[in-house]
């Protein structure tokens, strides 16, 4: 078992979730704020839709962006030398996207479920709207958001398809844990998959009790 | 105060269309639940927005869909206190009054001090909304909205989540404590009784439309609209018809009713309250004017009164339109021996002209 793939994976998933998180969060505050339904029920789609769609065709539509063929990958490369294609900040972008719909739609949720009273009190108390954000939306929506943000992280640590596509599967540089499963396997190594197996299955546990953690844990002033 | 509504909303499946114009330190808008009284405090508040038309609260612009005025609430001063009183739940009490406040921490603590201590609510600064009481919970929001001196206090139905036997004691607590305040306030309530006590004008809303504005003892006396009348608490309105000047057939009790004030050609409804009846002897019946001989169809009792239903002896096509309820004390009606038959006498004041 390389040590590699792990510390890839996690260096990938954590600087995906910061991306995610504040995305996510940003994104979730403007489609609330949003009066027209309409509007709303689009951007909704759009930016759920990576949640829907096979991760393959994710990546099929993020390499038509960011292939150094099309126009905004050429334009990277030509004028920024940055190529995005097969290179490790690929498995970021594929991780954000991917995991990006779980970090919007549950924090969307969790600021929806905020008493509306409550922000209306506020802002006749002459409270500005960014600190009534900071001081009370996000308080009392902390719950969701972090269950959200965890849940997020999870599916960013264990992104396979996009990231195959997008970032292909190059040892040291962009081989995460699923994809050295996969390769193990294919390589007909099965003990070697089942370490990254294992370190995959704890993650993954101990993600999900702490959403339990954070779901159910009871808050002070509910007492 | 001095307030100038004239506002139109549509909301879902319903339609706001309030106009009036009011001065006064206490102003009251009455109206059935539902009938859009919060949502037209929301527009004042600026925290809802209406489709269009002005609102101009003492000389300020709040509003003016013309000349695309929409003031922000947070720039409006105006204080409202909200029908759950809206605490912040993750705030204790003392951060919930001082959440707003901009000012230095020693400022601050001092404010805090005074505020805790006027609504009497010394111990209690750590504690979380839903840690103390209803009563509480309402002196806290109080504190809250009046520790930024607003210009207006908005009170949404201020009592209404209160239990009934806590009611009493709290409203004269709260009349107390607005004493503290120097400003006008605004309230809303479905209660007569609650605004008759708390405010010197009225507007009455029905179906999101105001129908009447003026002096709350003046509207009550004489509400002149068959809204206005139901609303302030009429329990007997029936459809009439002026025969003369000084004579009116009342339809569903059928008797005729005779007035020495002149009666508008225009009046459509009497009313007459349900306290406003005066029980008569019947020897002395005979020869009073006004006088309806009553059989007694149903009794009601409740803990002070009796709710008396009952019904023109001359009637000859019965329906339960024809009831007429009276209200009478209880030892007066317990003295009487015949409880079947009674002689009702309408006095002239009682008589409410409706349109």
């Amino acid at each position: 078992m390389q040590m590699s793939p792990i510390i890839i994976s996690m260096k990938t998933a954590s600087t995906a979730i910061a991306l995610t998180f504040l995305l996510g969060l940003f994104a979730a505050r403007c489609i609330v704020k949003m009066k027209s339904e309409k509007t709303k029920m689009i951007l909704d789609g759009l930016l759920t839709l990576p949640l829907v769609l096979p991760p393959t065709v994710m990546g099929f539509l993020l390499l038509l962006v960011f292939g150094v063929n099309r126009p905004f990958g050429n334009f990277l490369l030509q004028f920024l030398g940055i190529k995005i294609v097969f290179s490790w900040t690929a498995t970021v972008i594929a991780a954000t996207v991917i995991s990006f719909p779980l970090m919007y739609r549950s924090a969307r949720g969790a600021f929806e479920q905020v008493d509306q009273n409550l922000i209306m009190a506020a802002r006749t108390l002459g409270i500005s709207d960014r600190r009534i954000f900071w001081r009370i939306i996000m308080p009392l929506a902390l719950p969701g958001v972090a269950g959200g943000g965890i849940l997020a992280f999870a599916r960013g640590l264990g992104e396979f398809g996009a990231t195959a596509m997008i970032a292909g599967n190059i040892e040291d540089k962009t081989r995460t844990l699923p994809l050295a499963i996969y390769t193990e396997v294919a390589a007909g190594n099965m003990k070697a998959a089942s370490y990254y197996v294992i370190i995959v299955l704890l993650i993954s546990f101990i993600v999900v009790v702490l959403t339990n953690y954070f779901s159910m844990k009871e808050r002070k002033y509910l007492k | 105060m001095s307030l100038l509504i004239d506002i139109k909303k549509k909301v879902k499946g319903f339609s706001l269309d309030i106009t009036f114009n009011t001065d006064g330190e206490y102003l009251g808008i009455l109206g059935a639940s539902g009938s859009g009284k919060s949502m037209t405090l929301k527009c004042i508040a600026g925290v809802e927005t209406p489709d269009e038309g002005r609102i101009v609260l003492n000389g300020k612009v709040f509003f003016d869909s013309e000349k695309k005025i929409n003031m922000k609430p947070q720039d409006r001063n105006i204080g409202y206190l909200f029908q759950n009183y809206a605490l912040f739940p993750h705030m204790t009490v003392e951060e919930n009054i001082c959440i707003g406040l901009k000012l230095s921490q020693k400022e601050k603590e001092q404010k805090i001090n005074q505020m805790i201590e006027s609504f009497h609510l010394t111990g209690l600064e750590k504690k979380y909304p839903n840690q103390i009481s209803g009563g509480q919970q309402q002196r806290v929001a109080l504190a809250r909205c009046i520790t930024y001196k607003p210009d207006v206090l908005m009170l949404d139905e201020p009592f209404s989540a209160l239990d009934s036997h806590l009611k009493e004691q709290l409203q004269t607590g709260v009349l107390e404590l607005l004493k503290l305040y120097e400003g006008e306030v605004l309230m809303v309530s479905h209660s007569r009784n609650e605004i008759y006590r708390f405010c010197k004008k009225l507007v009455i809303v029905d179906q999101g439309s105001s129908v009447l504005f003026g002096d709350t003892k003046q509207i009550f006396k004489q509400p002149k609209l068959y809204t206005a009348a139901r609303i302030t608490g009429c329990k007997n309105i029936s459809r009439c018809e002026v025969l003369s000047a000084h004579s009116v057939r009342i339809v569903d009790w059928e008797l005729t009713l005779e007035t020495e004030k002149t009666i508008p050609k225009y009046i459509k409804y009497i009313g007459i309250r349900a306290h406003d009846f005066q029980m008569i002897d019947i020897i002395k019946g005979k020869d009073e004017k006004n006088v309806v001989e009553c059989s007694v169809k149903k009794i009601i009792e409740d803990v002070f009164e009796y709710n008396i239903f009952v019904e023109n002896k001359k009637i000859k096509k019965a329906d339960s339109n024809n009831d007429i309820l009276y209200k009478v004390k209880k030892d007066e009606w317990d003295n009487r021996i015949d409880k079947e038959n009674l002689y009702l006498k309408i006095p002239e004041d009682a008589v409410l002209l409706l349109e």
